[in-house]
């Protein structure tokens, strides 16, 4: 239906034929730009509900109460990857994990899944490139926040905290719960969730656009198979030169996806492509400036090379597998 | 009445402060409305998700944006 209508608005109405460049690549911006808004919009929505209703100080509280044999780790994870929260709240759930005597451990495998899923990514990427790709990133991103936590959990880092988180641990105990449960309906809050929605799309409407001009122009301009040469699969160096051209670009998540997705359409591989979304995503400065108040440099250091280290062999195994 | 605004700085916390602002402003209200950007006195709230509103010292919102009406209700 969306590609009914662009076909229609650029080859009807503005009259460009259908094989000029200019006609294929307003065409594949017009159709992209409206399936990603959507798309962004109706995940911001189902992700606002989540985030209305999911008991936080319930997990908390479960977390510290019961035995999970190690699956602690991946519970920690999976709720890194449906909490939607604002960036701003990631430290202090991690505060509120430590207090409730979660070892650290647990509490990294949520830091580490946070920042890889939320509703952006997950929008742009099923935009551009499919629920299979989105799946496998989703999927990637929760299992290196499980394993990691498990890895880092061994090494006794907790003297890397810093001295008043440290001390909040050393006071840690299993709180006295006091959360009460929220009786608003669903109907009395759909408003304030459709709002939220639209001010995160509003928020990322300009980077979207932007980046998927750039990919409509690259798509109908760059030969194909242009990058296959030096950033295809068959090049050792291309996963970290990748993860490593992608840490300054965190400000611009949304408008790198659609250059991603024509990339890999001129021949870049899909690991590679996959280890520079999740750098973009996962590794940026304002992140660590943050995790900075709760770690020494010393384990924000440890923190983003173990992530680092994550992303780049799941990069290379994804280009094997793929 | 103070009301204390509890947020890193990121853009939901500014929208609260305003909404906050703009609330106790309509209700014509003696009140002082603060922002708490330091993470570890925020943590004295036992909050777990930002931005938060207390009023009083006490917490009664977290982890959303209400809106200008919704503070209105709370104050009133």
């Amino acid at each position: 239906m969306i590609q009914t209508f662009a076909d229609w608005l650029i080859y009807s109405l503005i009259g460009l034929s259908e094989q000029s460049h200019l006609g294929a690549a307003l065409n594949f911006f017009v159709y992209d730009t409206i399936k990603i808004v959507l798309l962004l919009f109706g995940i911001s929505i189902l992700m606002g509900i989540i985030n209305a209703y999911f008991p936080i100080e319930r997990l908390r509280s479960h977390l510290t109460s019961h035995r999970f044999y190690g699956l602690q780790y991946l519970l920690a994870s999976l709720f890194g990857a449906v909490t939607p929260f604002c960036s701003c709240s990631s430290i202090p759930l991690f505060i509120g994990f430590v207090r409730g005597g979660i070892p650290l451990g647990v509490t990294l495998s949520f830091l580490i899944t946070s920042p890889f899923v939320n509703e952006v990514a997950v929008a742009m990427l099923a935009g551009s490139f499919g629920w299979k790709f989105t799946a496998i990133y989703v999927s990637g991103g929760i299992i290196m926040g499980t394993l990691g936590g498990i890895i880092l959990g061994r090494f006794r880092l907790e003297r890397n905290l810093t001295p008043w988180v440290q001390q909040i641990i050393a006071n840690s105990q299993a709180e006295a719960e006091t959360w009460q449960a929220e009786h608003t309906t669903f109907l009395h809050r759909l408003p304030a969730i459709v709002r939220d929605a639209l001010g995160i799309v509003r928020g990322v409407l300009l980077y979207i656009i932007i980046g998927i001009a750039l990919g409509a122009a690259i798509h109908g301009y760059v030969p194909d198979e242009f990058f296959a040469e030096w950033l295809g699969s068959g090049n050792w160096y291309a996963v970290p030169v990748a993860v490593i051209l992608a840490v300054p670009m965190y400000a611009n998540a949304a408008g790198i996806v659609p250059v991603i997705q024509v990339l890999v359409a001129k021949g870049v591989s899909i690991g590679t492509a996959l280890a520079f979304m999740m750098a973009v995503v996962g590794l940026s400065l304002p992140e660590a400036t943050m995790l900075k108040k709760v770690m020494t440099w010393r384990l924000v250091a440890i923190f983003f090379g173990a992530v680092t280290l994550g992303i780049i062999i799941l990069g290379y195994l994804n280009n094997l597998l793929l | 009445m103070t009301i204390t605004i509890l947020g890193t700085g990121c853009a939901s916390c500014k929208a609260l402060f305003a909404n906050a602002q703009a609330a106790v402003a309509q209700l014509g209200l003696d009140a002082v409305v603060n922002k708490e950007e330091d993470i570890v006195k925020i943590m004295e709230y036992n909050v777990m998700a930002l931005p938060a509103m207390v009023v009083d010292g006490k917490v009664v919102a977290k982890g959303r944006v209400l809106n200008v009406d919704q503070i209105k209700e709370l104050l009133t």
